[in-house]
């Protein structure tokens, strides 16, 4: 059958960008959020991913695009715990004691330490070390500047490295 | 310090994929679904729009899944998922023929991919022979109207996008060989074999 266009010029079949890009998403929520979380908020994700997919560019950064939605739900989830805040001790027994997190074998990681980060922060290194996108793609995802975006991720570094300075080994 | 992104869970976000797609499909934000249907002549890609079912594709033939899909995108729409509940009925059906418990099909069709105007009415006319029957290109062509377009009528045919469903292979060529086939003549032999019908030397 005749092609018209070169295929970089056509958007793939939504399928094949869902598959394409679920790891990367779910690992970001997760790092994000907590497994707990992270399930609702990864379809969300690509629910509002395709509302918008026939209308995007072809050319489009697809993968900077569906994680700058991503990055948008994880916001949302956050106000929404800031609004209703839950006790600390709760959230370490909800951990403990559910089937998706330490009763499947997660270690306590240090992302649990970032999500408690200033939003900004948190925001830089889980896009960076969790989704692997470039201090560029995170500027423009956050809509700051990269030298911002180093800066926050910077900071957060530090302030976990003296957490971790300060805790016994065992986490 | 090194920050290792979380690990995921063998299968963990595969799962929650197809969750996702089943619901986009479910709640008609994907316009298209499709499914695969395994059947003896071959692993096929059923796809349907809200209309209907709009492609069955026989996968390797037809340059596989990505080409297939990439097709469906190009001429209805990018919002494809894998969702094998859209599908059911058209599997049924096609499980029931090929069982040998069904001579028409009743899903509703979609013609999206197939222009309006002489190669959809000799589609349409196609989709009128009867399980156990024949007929020519030739009378294809007098029946869409044009009496004397019936290799145009051929090529309506050999991009029948609805292959099985809109019999096709049914359509023989006036002196009475095999003609052509969008699967491969064997599996026109195949088809036509399975309904018990005069098979052309």
């Amino acid at each position: 059958m005749p092609r018209e266009n070169p295929p970089t010029a056509r958007l793939p079949p939504f399928q094949r960008f869902l598959d394409a890009h679920r790891d990367d998403v779910l690992r970001f929520l997760i790092a994000s959020l907590g497994r707990h979380d992270a399930d609702d908020a990864f379809q969300e994700t690509f629910m509002s991913a395709l509302r918008a997919y026939p209308r995007l560019r072809p050319d489009s950064n697809l993968r900077g695009w569906v994680l700058t939605i991503a990055h948008r739900k994880a916001l949302d989830v956050h106000r929404a715990r800031g609004r209703n805040p839950v006790p600390v001790a709760q959230i370490h027994e909800r951990a403990a004691g559910s089937a998706t997190s330490a009763a499947d074998g997660d270690p306590p990681d240090h992302w649990q330490r970032v999500r408690a980060l200033p939003t900004r922060q948190r925001e830089v290194l889980t896009l960076r070390y969790a989704a692997d996108l470039t201090h560029a793609e995170i500027a423009r995802a956050l809509g700051c500047s990269e030298e911002a975006a180093r800066r926050a991720a910077a900071d957060g570094l530090k302030t976990l490295r003296k957490e971790l300075r300060d805790v016994p080994a065992t986490a | 310090m090194s920050l290792p992104p979380p690990e995921l869970h063998p299968g963990e976000a595969a799962a929650l994929a197809a969750r996702t797609a089943a619901r986009a499909a479910d709640e008609g934000v994907a316009q298209i679904a499709y499914a695969f249907v395994d059947s003896p002549v071959g692993r096929l890609v059923a796809v349907a729009t809200p209309h209907g079912v709009a492609r069955i594709a026989y996968e390797l033939e037809n340059g596989g899944l990505d080409s297939i899909l990439d097709d469906v995108a190009l001429k209805l729409s990018p919002a494809i998922v894998e969702a094998p509940a859209r599908l059911e009925r058209v599997r049924r059906e096609l499980d029931e023929y090929f069982d040998g418990r069904r001579r028409d099909f009743d899903v509703p069709l979609d013609w999206a991919l197939t222009a309006s105007g002489f190669r959809r009415r000799v589609l349409q006319e196609c989709a009128q022979i009867p399980f156990g029957a024949t007929s020519t290109y030739k009378a294809m062509a007098v029946a869409a109207g044009s009496p004397r377009a019936f290799r145009a009528a051929g090529g309506a045919l050999g991009s029948n996008p609805i292959p099985i469903v809109v019999p096709c292979h049914r359509v023989l060529a006036s002196d009475g060989r095999l003609g052509g086939y969008t699967g491969g003549l064997e599996r026109k032999r195949l088809l036509l074999s399975i309904e018990g019908g005069m098979l052309p030397v």
